[in-house]
């Protein structure tokens, strides 16, 4: 893929043979290359393009009189300013508080509950004590699945079956963690969509009442076009500090990571890499951005 | 498109929606060409004519694929019991999917088992049978971590015992990359087989409404792995627009039968392809 793409841009460079230098005119073709590179990639359309704008800013006047062939010089402008866009430094998640709050949110079936798993699991390791909790009180056996994540790791699981108030549930876990001096609790919620007026109000209430320390947005990464507006509007509602990408042992592109982090300016603390307790991961923006250049 | 001559600004605007709803830089090209290629025969075409085209020729994509919209939850009188075996990468709304499901072929007074074939997943068992219990349908199942297929096999046997009319296989998520579970998938299709000969007689894919351009790549191994007949497309209730199916429905020629708009019940809709494109069009918010 990535000998595709520098392949495609060089062919759209043949016409400026002997130049010498990238120009406005002989760099229209290529960044239209690219751009349909990130958008293969299900890079979002708007943030594609102003993507491509800053490319060619960064181009023009380059000089390709060097050992790298155009289209090579142009694949590593790309992936250096996805790199940059996707970077900053690395940024751990907080854990303040007594204790500290780890508030999980997102689209249904994007993860969360198998990530507040790993995650429970993660900062064990670390030597630290965690509980979680159960506040999806409406997808049928979502308490049993924390339940049985919980057990595979050894964290206890604070839950109650029968209170249909996610809210009162989580005030409770929290007395309750106190009481058994745990540091961290992890607040698995349900799935919902942006435009559930209800339920984003039920997140926002949950993130008021627990005020947490971190509150973490967990998407899909093969998510296509919309992440943008899930990201903005869940990022409106509750100001999450980062963003857990899931599902990174497939083979999609994910170009999903350059368009949020590019809407909301979040970083990505974690990405998820398989089924397993174990497939938890930090973030390398380099790493990323190859991926989404299919190199 | 708000304009009364085809110029470039209504195509890169039409571009922007379609891109925009997860169509695909390929798909929506092909879109494009077409659209252009009218404009050259019929010269002059006003916002209306074309609103009409477009939709036209998106709509001809679809049913080039033969994704004549299906009856309302029917299935062929001539197979019985009917087995549908469900299969999709993970989350996408597979199990829940099964349940709305089943629930309709229930008010039509048919006969339904489930089998309860993801065993892998934490709580899938218990999340399958809560289904059941809503809508009144009984779930075989030989519990967690048995094998995948033992249970298909079951399922079908008991279907058959029971006299159903229609038998819907669970199988756990799988991401189409994992070769073992692709595998896996061959063996549970087959194993059925030795119950019923032409079972399933239908393999449903389920594809989350809001995932890219990977859903096309679902498509053609999880079709590899098991001939896949027909797709469902989850989560149209949110702003995703699911466009990539246009490209899949072209290319696999597969039929899209269902659509999932919620997590309740009664939230499946047999797929409309007129109304699909004209959701494609629709503002969000
Ligand atoms: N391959 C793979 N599967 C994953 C990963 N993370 C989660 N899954 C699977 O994706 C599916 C959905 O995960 P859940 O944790 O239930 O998702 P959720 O966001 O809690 O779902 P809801 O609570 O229904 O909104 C399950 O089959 C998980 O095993 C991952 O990184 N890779
Ligand atoms: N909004 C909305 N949510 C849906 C729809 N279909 C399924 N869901 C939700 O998506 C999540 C995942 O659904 P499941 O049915 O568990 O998905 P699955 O494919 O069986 O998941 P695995 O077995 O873990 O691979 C659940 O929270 C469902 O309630 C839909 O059409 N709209
Ligand atoms: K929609
Ligand atoms: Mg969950
Ligand atoms: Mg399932």
């Amino acid at each position: 893929m990535f000998d595709n793409l520098s392949f495609k841009l060089d062919k759209a460079f043949q016409t400026l043979k002997g130049q010498g230098q990238i120009t406005e005119i002989n760099v229209a073709s290529t960044v239209k290359e690219i751009r349909k590179a990130l958008i293969d990639a299900d890079v979002n359309y708007k943030v594609a393009k102003e993507v491509t704008d800053d490319i060619k800013e960064k181009a023009m006047g380059q000089d390709v009189l060097t050992s790298l062939s155009p289209g090579q010089l142009l694949v590593k402008i790309t992936n250096d300013e996805l790199t940059g866009l996707m970077g900053g430094q690395s940024e751990d998640i907080k854990i303040d508080g007594s204790p500290a709050i780890i508030l999980i949110a997102g689209l249904q079936g994007s993860g969360k509950t198998t990530f507040s798993g790993k995650l429970a699991s993660y900062l064990k390791r670390q030597g630290r004590s965690v509980m979680l909790t159960a506040c999806d009180i409406y997808r049928p056996a979502a308490i049993d699945q924390l339940k049985v994540l919980g057990e595979q790791v050894g964290v206890e699981v604070y839950a109650e079956p029968e209170n249909k108030d996610a809210v009162k549930i989580a005030k409770a876990a929290i007395e309750h963690a106190k009481k058994n001096n745990y540091r961290i609790v992890i607040v698995d919620t349900a799935g919902r969509l942006a435009v559930d007026e209800q339920m984003m109000d039920e997140i926002a209430r949950l993130k008021e009442a627990l005020n947490p320390s971190e509150t973490l947005f967990v998407v899909d990464s093969m998510t296509g076009q919309d992440a943008v507006n899930t990201a903005k509007a869940f990022n409106e509602r509750l100001n999450f500090n980062g963003v857990v990408l899931t599902k990174l042992d497939g083979d999609t592109r994910g170009g999903a990571a350059l368009s949020i982090r590019r809407v909301v300016d979040k970083p990505i603390k974690f990405i998820s890499t398989g089924e397993k307790m174990d497939a938890i991961d930090r973030f390398y923006p380099d790493r990323m951005a190859s991926r989404i250049l299919g190199m | 498109v708000g304009k009364s001559t085809v110029d470039d600004e209504v195509l890169d605007n039409l571009e922007e929606i379609l891109v925009s709803s997860d169509v695909g830089v390929e798909t929506t090209l092909k879109i494009i060409e077409r659209i252009q290629a009218r404009v050259a025969r019929d010269k002059y075409l006003g916002t209306t004519e074309l609103d009409r085209i477009l939709r036209e020729e998106i709509a001809v994509l679809m049913s080039e694929s033969n994704s004549q919209d299906v009856a309302e939850f029917e299935t062929p009188s001539d197979k019985k019991p009917y087995v549908i075996m469900v299969v999709g990468v993970n989350g996408v709304g597979k199990t829940t999917t099964i349940g709305k499901l089943s629930a309709q072929f229930k008010k039509k007074g048919r006969n339904v088992v489930l089998g309860a074939a993801d065993t892998f997943r934490a709580a899938a068992v218990d999340q399958l049978k809560l289904w059941g219990e809503r809508v009144g349908v009984p779930v075989i199942s030989r519990g967690m971590n048995t094998d995948p297929s033992a249970v298909a096999f079951d399922a079908v046997k008991e279907g058959l015992d029971r006299n159903a009319d229609v038998i819907i296989i669970d199988t756990a998520g799988r991401l189409h990359t994992k070769v073992n579970l692709m595998a896996e998938l061959t063996k549970i299709k087959r194993v059925m087989q030795k119950v019923i000969p032409d079972a399933p007689h239908e393999v449903l894919l389920v594809l989350d409404g809001s995932t890219g351009q990977n859903a096309v790549i679902q498509a053609r191994e999880f079709t590899k792995a098991t001939e896949v007949t027909a797709l469902a497309i989850t989560k149209l209730d949110g702003t995703a627009k699911g466009g990539v199916v246009i490209g899949i429905s072209d290319e696999f020629k597969i039929p899209v039968k269902y659509i999932g708009v919620g997590e309740k019940t009664e939230d499946l809709q047999v797929f409309n392809k007129t109304e699909f494109v004209d959701s494609l069009f629709k503002r969000n918010g």
